[in-house]
């Protein structure tokens, strides 16, 4: 049986083995990613990003505990986590301590942990979590957490990848100027003030409400069929079906207070990609990405191929020497070699 | 990038609360290039064990002092072998006896680390079991 059946057929340890086999880009994981992939597309991808010490892993445990044991009435989902923690740029190594926070979660078969260490990315995600979570996605998992790196203010892949972003913030990590610059906060379906038992909540979420004023006009000017139109929100009525104002949750997760009403919004925010067919366009633009990004990648590695060790040595020891200048050793290098 | 790295999970099972050692040892394997999945207090051995499938890792590293290793250790390879994770290989340190060591290296223990021990001597040894294992 292959790799791909037996991860099809739910089983732990294949998953598991075709998780580390993706994660090293070994030719037998690209090959299984193949098989699984017309699998995929069924489940919810929610990314759970934010500064170091948020709270990011202690929501994500609550969150998929809850899932797994929903109130009367919803369905239990099964659930898999992927939660990435930085490498060192300097060893390569990396301390991947998210589970630490995700012990609730043990002994439950509906539940599976991934860490994931970045392995120089920058972007807040590994190189390897789309396809992961493409695996997580064909083995049935209904709905996939992605824990990002402790995140500044720059690290916005989830965004491309997951189709609900949460944007954890806790009280007392920065006033109103953080709160406008552009970045992170720009990329929240849900805003989610961690740790609201802490002195401070009310500036921090007064200080994203101004931000969600800023970013969220209510007046918009649209171009429907062709005809330019403007909307003024407040009294088309269109504001609950076309726009997705971010709703700001307070949490404090350890405790497990603000989880249910964060489900419920993280429901509302999938209904709503569904009813406006939005959920199809980030599909469609999180796999463009992903065919761009694989493109350049195996373009260098096969120009690495064509290109010799001693000729690029020769040209960076040029360059070094400020014969020629960064451009133009690209140019020798990517017409195989010759100095220009 | 894609180069093989070294995983490894770095647990505490048992109720002894002394975690500086396994965090001195998680540190120093980190800084030896290896990826560890730190755990945390306070683990059973099914959690244990469960991690380290979840995980896929190369290598556990249990940390023991609470005297319960003749108990934790063999429990933890049982479920290993259970769930078809016999090539994972296990080191154990913290407070062991001299007298349980040969017992614990016959039910397949790779190495057994006391007090004292230099964190190189361990980043040695781990590398060669992985490294020198064929590959699985």
């Amino acid at each position: 049986m292959s790799l791909a059946t037996s991860v099809l057929a739910g089983e732990r340890l294949a998953m598991a083995r075709l998780l580390s086999q993706i994660e090293n880009d070994e030719p037998g994981g690209r090959e299984a990613l193949g098989e699984l992939f017309p699998h995929t597309g069924k489940a919810h991808l929610v990314g759970v990003t934010g500064a170091p010490g948020t709270g990011k892993s202690s929501l994500v445990n609550r969150l998929a505990h809850y899932y797994r044991n929903p109130s009367s009435g919803e369905p239990q989902r099964k659930i898999a986590i992927v939660a990435v923690d930085p490498s060192s740029p300097f060893t390569g190594g990396a301390i991947l301590g998210d589970r630490v926070r995700m012990r609730d979660l043990s002994g439950d078969p509906g539940v599976f942990i991934r860490s994931m260490a970045a392995r120089g990315s920058l972007g807040g995600l590994a190189p390897t979590t789309s396809s992961m979570v493409q695996v997580f996605d064909a083995a049935g998992f209904e709905i996939i957490l992605i824990e990002t790196v402790g995140a500044g203010q720059a690290e916005v892949d989830i965004a491309r990848l997951a189709h609900t972003t949460l944007v954890v913030e806790a009280p007392g990590l920065g006033d109103e100027i953080q709160a406008i610059k552009a970045g992170i906060l720009e990329i929240a379906d849900i805003l989610v003030v961690n740790k609201a038992d802490r002195p401070g909540v009310e500036n921090t979420e007064r200080a994203l409400r101004s931000m969600l004023e800023l970013a969220h006009p209510t007046r918009r000017v649209v171009e429907h069929h062709g005809a330019v139109e403007t909307i003024n929100i407040n009294d088309s009525g269109m504001d609950s079906e076309s726009l997705w104002i971010p709703p700001i949750l307070r949490t404090v997760a350890i405790q497990g207070d603000g989880i249910p009403e964060l489900v419920q919004a993280i429901a509302d925010h999938q209904a709503h990609l569904e009813t406006t067919g939005e959920r199809h366009d980030r599909d469609r633009a999180r796999l463009q990405a992903e065919l761009e990004q694989l493109i350049q990648g195996n373009l260098v590695s096969r120009w690495r191929q064509e290109v010799s060790d001693s000729q690029y040595q020769e040209i960076l020891e040029s360059l070094i020497a400020r014969q020629i200048s960064p451009h133009q050793a690209v140019e020798a290098l990517l017409n195989g070699g010759q100095s220009a | 990038m894609s180069e093989r790295k070294i995983r490894v999970l770095v647990a505490k099972p048992g109720l002894d609360g002394h975690d500086r050692g396994a965090k001195v040892v998680a540190r120093a394997l980190r800084d030896a290039g290896m990826e560890v999945i730190y755990t945390g207090l306070r683990q059973t051995p099914e959690m244990v064990a469960e991690a380290a499938l979840q995980e896929d890792v190369d290598v556990i590293g249990l940390s023991i002092l609470s005297g319960a290793h003749m108990a934790l250790v063999p429990r933890v390879l049982e479920i290993l072998a259970a769930n078809g994770q016999e090539h994972v290989k296990i080191f154990v340190g913290g407070i062991i006896p001299d007298e349980d060591v040969p017992r614990l290296m016959e039910i397949g223990v790779v190495g057994v680390y006391g007090p004292g021990t230099l964190t190189e001597d361990i980043i040695n040894d781990v590398r060669q079991a992985v490294v020198g294992a064929p590959a699985a």
